[in-house]
């Protein structure tokens, strides 16, 4: 047989009127929008003089790609003229348009969206 | 010309003067002063015209950094054809042999050049294709049989370093 134990009621005072708790204050601050990190995207542009071979193997030393994926993204600059290889911090983003500048390809920095 | 892999060492052999001649080009052929079009390839921006403040930091950091790298690439590849000057009769066939650690080096150096000439040309899309162009009548198809000529050069130095390099991690 189960015990009934002793309830002490919660003291509930008489008009004490509902219990209200500040809000926090949430402070909105305006950034400039280059200050938000926003996802970079690097897209690297078609040439018609860079080899295909050439560029697959600087999308997988400059990424680390498997040659299959590298590739597909190499094929996506022939045959559409253009291809986002990452996205992400602007601050990786711009050393990875400079690596692939240093490999002579067309690559820039684009805002995602 | 026959062209095979040693030890530590990519190997062209049996160079008749014509194309010995075309590889002593590649370093002033990489040069793109006087070409404003080369030189914009070459140094193109990283971002569109809206991104000012990263254009501008570009070409004041990286840009000088960029010419560095490839002015570093052409002066190894021009060393290596020092080989070719050698004292034998001017018409013998020469070998040359470049280390397998430049192999970097000429692969920078000839792309450099191969963008170069093409901006320089401004060679079509087509033109560029066709690598069964003959024969040489102009100074232009001379151009155009350059940059096929070092693209089967890196062609073949790709496929024997084969991309192997370990890449950064992601």
């Amino acid at each position: 047989m189960a015990q009934s134990a002793a309830i002490t009621p919660f003291p509930v005072t008489k008009n004490a009127g509902p219990a209200t708790v500040d809000r926090p204050t949430i402070e909105h601050e305006t950034r400039p929008e280059e200050d938000l990190d926003l996802p970079w995207q690097v897209v690297v542009h078609n040439d018609p003089v860079n080899l295909m071979t050439y560029v697959t193997m600087v999308f997988q030393r400059v990424f680390g790609y498997p040659r299959e994926k590298a590739e597909r993204h190499m094929l996506e600059v022939h045959q559409k003229g253009r291809s986002v290889l990452w996205s992400g911090m602007r601050e990786r983003a711009e050393l990875y348009v400079q690596q692939l500048h240093g490999y002579l390809l067309l690559a820039t920095l684009e805002k995602a969206g | 010309m026959e062209i095979c892999r040693r030890k530590d060492e990519i190997e062209i052999s049996e160079l008749d003067p014509f194309l010995a001649e075309l590889l002593r080009q590649i370093p002033p052929s990489a040069n793109p002063e006087g070409v404003p079009a080369a030189e914009q390839r070459l140094f193109s921006p990283p971002a569109n015209d809206k991104e000012a403040k990263i254009c501008a930091e570009w070409k004041l950091y990286v840009e000088p950094e960029l010419r560095r790298l490839f002015q570093t690439a052409t002066e190894t590849v021009a060393g290596d054809l020092e080989q070719l000057n050698g004292s034998e009769k001017s018409f013998a066939n020469r070998t040359l042999r470049i280390p397998s650690k430049h192999a970097d080096a000429w692969l920078s150096a000839l792309n450099q050049a191969r963008l170069v000439i093409a901006a320089k040309y401004n060679f079509t899309d087509r033109e560029l294709g066709d690598h069964f162009r003959s024969p040489i009548g102009s100074r232009r198809d001379l151009s155009l049989f350059q940059v096929n000529f070092y693209g089967f050069l890196q062609e073949f130095i790709l496929r024997e370093s084969d991309g192997s390099q370990k890449a950064p991690e992601d």
